[in-house]
């Protein structure tokens, strides 16, 4: 007996008319979502996967975007021809919609308690009286605690969290069949994302709802999603249940997404995998198979579309490819693999390049709690942080947002002032006076490509400024050539000088970002977050920049982010740091493989695997909670809010970091009971 | 956007895909209403120039039988917008007034607001003590009313005249408009201030004086550019208040405002003319700029680039 599917797409097709063309921003896309089914659309920005989504609940602007189908059947009912006001019972109701962003996807002016009563009374039709009980349950049922007295209170009295899980809680209320999540949890740290995911599994599963979840990150949907669709370039490439995808899969390019994810769970060493070149322009795109430009297997049968086909009979596992049989069978061996031409960046440790002793920032906050009365306080965004840099070491630094890991970048930078402890940089005091005088040695690469390049500047003027201003390069043509030279080595062409930023895509901006902190031939580079704004593709090709110029300049990296893979990847040393203060610091193989400190566990713990197998495998440590306060943060252990593992004697002192072996340090005193 | 999705191995070198610099015919495509502002600016400009060899009369020609007050002035074939009090020609006296208007108007909005921007931008970048410094003395100069900062100018400054244009008027309208600017430039380029190329402006040990000339106030272009056409025709109708009262320009010298004001309305019964047309003439100049600084600041973003 087979139940028709819940969701039944055919043939959808989204056409957007912009001034200077069509774009066709999803093409002939055909999928089918089952009651109770977990799918997930993966691929990369701006592959048509949220316009799919906004076109189902018909959210697109009728002015500019054109909406074809064979059809789209809801529950055996076509919706491609209702009308705007048939739409609105359905959307809410039957079907509705979390959005990545839970800082702007609630309104601000009203309580949480009206906007989760909202629908229940105009599409339920409830009393006010049983809105509020209901409301009360659903929170209750996305895990927020004490609901009866956050009704009554704003969205900005919640954490990005908490409000991830009232969108949830909104987006359930009408017990509806379809929940659309677009990438619920890219805005949210890896703990939290943990929590989140897990909740919408738990939905899935108790209440039978079927959920599409949109995501670019492939790691996420390996424990969870059932079905998988990966789309590149407006289309359909692969699609199928979630362990074919991730085991056997048979597109070049799922093949290629799948081996350019740094894995927690594999050895260091090497480059990345990438996909060379950038997703094509969808104004004008390739003609044939759309991948067929960065593809390993292209040959001239490709100039032709390939359709999306069925791989073997009832297995539904379809692939729009020529070759998809070699490629399911070679595997990631399609790619051509220069692993092995590069050895893993030795390192000298006889003087440090950058030392940190002590390090403290602190911040005096003062703000209104009444008409007229204040609360002061000071914020310990770090306290109290020690660590050396080695020439031609890379010094990760993780931990969840709000942890100080950017404000010691910005405090060794001296973007802020330090409000104590000792920083020398090549055995020199750094002081504000003296800072000037290395300015030039320590450059920074920052996390968005979009704010860190002088939009009024054109790629040249920005490279060319500080060889000018510190009379490194004083005749013009040198210094144009020194551009030049300047491009090619972060991969970019000449050409591109006389470009503004906006004219770039993110990774290319990234790479000018990369190429100005290297214009003055610095000795360390202070990396905050440099790929998390990138796709995984182009995220794995700047990691081999960076490594490469490692390679070949010896420049040491403080490198500051959150994804854990990545900084296992390129890290020699890691730090891990919560609330301002290091819980952990050691090599990488030690702390990514026998890491000591319950903080650093959890953390390995929430950070997703992209292979189903090992993910739907391992045991986890679900950190419960959310990062405290700064202002007010636990007496004792810092940790010991969120711990698992807390005694009463963690509430009172602050642990000292303890020498494990070899520069293994952790900051805990339960470490031997805590196994 | 143009397309990038090219490969390390394509060795190209000339940029193919980068659309050509934009002529003055682009301009008049894609902002047509700032083409119009130009062409009645420029018109203007024309007049005020040449206003010797334009005029029919010269403005300061009096002939009482054209006066209305003795019933005539109307506009007729010999004064096509009619003749005032005096009964000097009023299209004679518009263009030559033109002068006036757009060098006091023009200039000191332009300088009112430059180093409106400049505090302003000083202040945002800096922040901390110096902002609030200066920030309580904009509060201070925001206090006054306009005319009374503008009598306080003229009467503290000797009168000065250069090139005919007097420098006291232009100094006692733009001074009222540093405050303005630099509290509006202030609160854009606090945005500016913490954004990473900033930052990164200050890593490569740059200058603060570079920071806030090289890398802030060329983006916080848009709001001033909006403030400058806002206030050039502000300006104009400042300088004829101060006419008015005597401080500003002195008959017989025309000037727009002079125009409008005085005995003239006691006219607008009889004589509707000799207040519509210096009115019109007012409207069309601050119109004109104000669709020109519209699409300037379009123009100028390179982000809008097509």
């Amino acid at each position: 007996m087979s139940q028709p599917p819940l969701l039944d797409v055919r043939n959808l097709q989204v056409e957007f008319k912009l001034k200077n063309g069509t774009v066709r921003a999803v093409d002939n896309v055909s999928f089918q979502v089952n009651r109770g089914e977990f799918l997930s659309i993966v691929g990369e920005s701006g592959c048509g996967k949220s316009v799919t989504a906004l076109s189902i609940m018909k959210l697109l602007p009728k002015r500019v975007a054109e909406i074809k189908a064979d059809y789209v059947k809801f529950d055996g009912q076509d919706i491609t021809n209702l009308s705007e006001n048939e739409m609105r019972k359905i959307r809410g109701r039957r079907m509705s919609m979390i959005f990545q962003e839970p800082m702007t996807s609630l309104n601000p002016v009203l309580t949480i308690g009206d906007q989760l009563t909202e629908p229940l009374i105009t599409h339920l039709e409830m009393s006010e009286e049983e809105a509020n009980n209901r409301a009360i349950e659903l929170l209750n049922m996305v895990g927020i605690p004490e609901p009866e007295k956050r009704l009554t209170q704003y969205p900005h009295q919640f954490s990005g969290g908490m409000r991830q899980r009232v969108m949830i809680a909104i987006g359930l209320a009408c017990e509806p069949d379809l929940i659309i999540a677009d990438e619920p949890t890219t805005a949210l740290d890896v703990t939290i994302q943990a929590q989140i995911l897990e909740l919408l599994k738990d939905i899935c599963n108790r209440l039978g709802v079927a959920i599409i979840m949109i995501t670019h990150n492939l790691g996420v949907v390996a424990a969870y999603a059932d079905k998988v669709n990966v789309m590149y370039a407006a289309r359909i490439v692969e699609k199928g249940g979630a362990s074919e995808i991730f085991g056997k899969p048979s597109h070049p390019y799922t093949i290629g997404l799948l081996r350019s994810v740094p894995r927690m769970d594999k050895k260091r060493g090497g480059r990345l995998a990438t996909i060379e070149g950038l997703p094509p322009n969808l104004m004008a795109p390739p003609s044939g198979c759309r991948f067929k430009p960065r593809c390993p297997m292209a040959a001239d049968t490709c100039d032709s579309s390939p359709e999306l086909k069925e791989r073997s009979k009832g297995k539904n596992h379809f692939t729009a490819c020529f070759y998809s049989d070699e490629a399911n069978k070679k595997g990631a061996s399609i790619y051509v693999s220069d692993k092995d031409k590069f050895k893993p960046i030795k390192v000298k440790k006889d003087k440090p390049v950058l030392s940190v002793r002590g390090l403290k920032q602190h911040f005096g906050v003062s703000f209104r709690s009444g008409w007229l009365s204040s609360v002061s306080g000071t914020v310990k965004a770090v306290d109290d942080i020690s660590f050396d840099v080695y020439p031609g070491e890379t010094v990760g630094l993780v931990g969840e947002s709000g942890c100080g890991k950017t404000s010691v970048g910005r405090a060794i930078l001296h973007l802020n002032l330090p409000t104590g402890g000792e920083l020398k940089f090549n055995e020199k005091e750094l002081n504000q006076k003296s800072v000037a005088l290395v300015r030039q040695d320590m450059q920074v690469i920052f996390q968005d490509p979009f704010s860190s390049l002088n939009p009024r500047m054109t790629i040249g003027q920005i490279l060319e400024e500080p060889l000018k201003v510190h009379k490194i390069e004083t005749d013009e043509v040198a210094r144009l050539k020194r551009v030049s030279e300047l491009l090619t080595k972060v991969g970019l062409y000449p050409y591109m000088r006389d470009r503004y930023p906006h004219e770039l895509s993110g990774g290319q901006r990234q790479r000018v970002g990369i190429a100005r902190a290297l214009c003055m031939e610095p000795k360390i580079i202070i990396c905050d977050e440099p790929v998390s704004a990138l796709d995984v593709s182009v995220q794995a090709q700047i990691i081999n920049l960076l490594e490469d110029l490692q390679r070949e300049l010896g420049i040491a990296y403080l490198f500051i982010a959150h994804d854990l893979a990545v900084v296992k990847h390129i890290s020699h040393k890691v730090i891990v740091m919560y609330l301002g203060k290091v819980m952990e610091i050691g090599d990488s193989d030690t702390i990514y493989g026998e890491p000591k400190h319950p903080y650093t566990k959890a953390l390995l713990d929430a950070a997703p695997i992209p292979d189903p197998n090992i993910e739907r495998g391992r045991e986890k440590i679900i950190l419960k909670g959310e990062l405290p306060s700064p202002l007010n943060p636990p007496k004792g252990c810092v940790f010991s809010s969120r711990c698992n593992f807390v005694t009463e004697d963690c509430r009172k002192a602050s642990p000292e970091l303890v020498d494990f072996d070899n520069n293994h340090l952790a900051a805990c005193i339960n470490i031997e009971g805590g196994k | 956007m143009s397309d990038l999705g090219v490969t390390k191995d394509d060795n190209i070198e000339k940029d193919v895909t980068k659309p050509s610099r934009r002529t003055l015919l682009d301009f008049v495509r894609q902002q047509p209403l700032g083409s119009l502002g130009i062409v009645l600016i420029i018109i203007m400009m024309l007049g005020a120039i040449f206003a010797q060899h334009v005029a029919p009369f010269n403005p300061e020609d009096v002939d009482f039988e054209a006066s209305p007050a003795f019933g005539g002035g109307a506009p007729s074939l010999a004064h096509p917008l009619g003749a005032d009090a005096f009964g000097r020609d009023i299209l004679s006296r518009l263009i030559y007034g033109a002068r006036t208007a757009l060098s006091i108007g023009f200039l000191s909005a332009f300088f009112g607001c430059s180093i409106g921007a400049i505090i302003g931008t000083s202040s945002a970048f800096f922040g901390g003590k110096v902002d609030l410094l200066v920030q309580r003395f904009i509060d201070l100069m925001l206090s006054f009313p306009i005319i009374v900062l503008a009598i306080i100018v003229i009467a503290v400054f000797p009168k000065s005249v250069v090139l005919g244009v007097d420098v006291n008027v232009i100094v006692a309208i733009a001074i009222p408009f540093i405050p303005k600017t630099a509290r509006v430039i202030r609160s854009q380029a606090l945005a500016v201030v913490t954004l990473p190329y900033v930052d990164a402006a200050r890593t490569n040990g740059f200058s603060s004086m570079r920071i806030i000339f090289r890398h802030i106030l060329p983006n916080v272009t848009a709001p001033f550019l909006i403030l400058i056409t806002a206030f050039i025709g502000q300006a104009i109708l400042l300088e004829a208040s101060l006419s008015y009262l005597g401080l500003g320009v002195v008959e017989p010298t025309p000037s727009w405002g002079l125009m409008l004001s005085g005995v003239n309305t006691d006219y607008y019964r009889t004589a509707p003319w000799m207040i519509i047309f210096p009115g019109l003439a007012v409207s069309i100049a601050v119109f004109s700029f104000n669709l020109f600084g519209d699409s300037l600041r379009d123009w100028l973003d390179p982000k809008l680039k097509l």
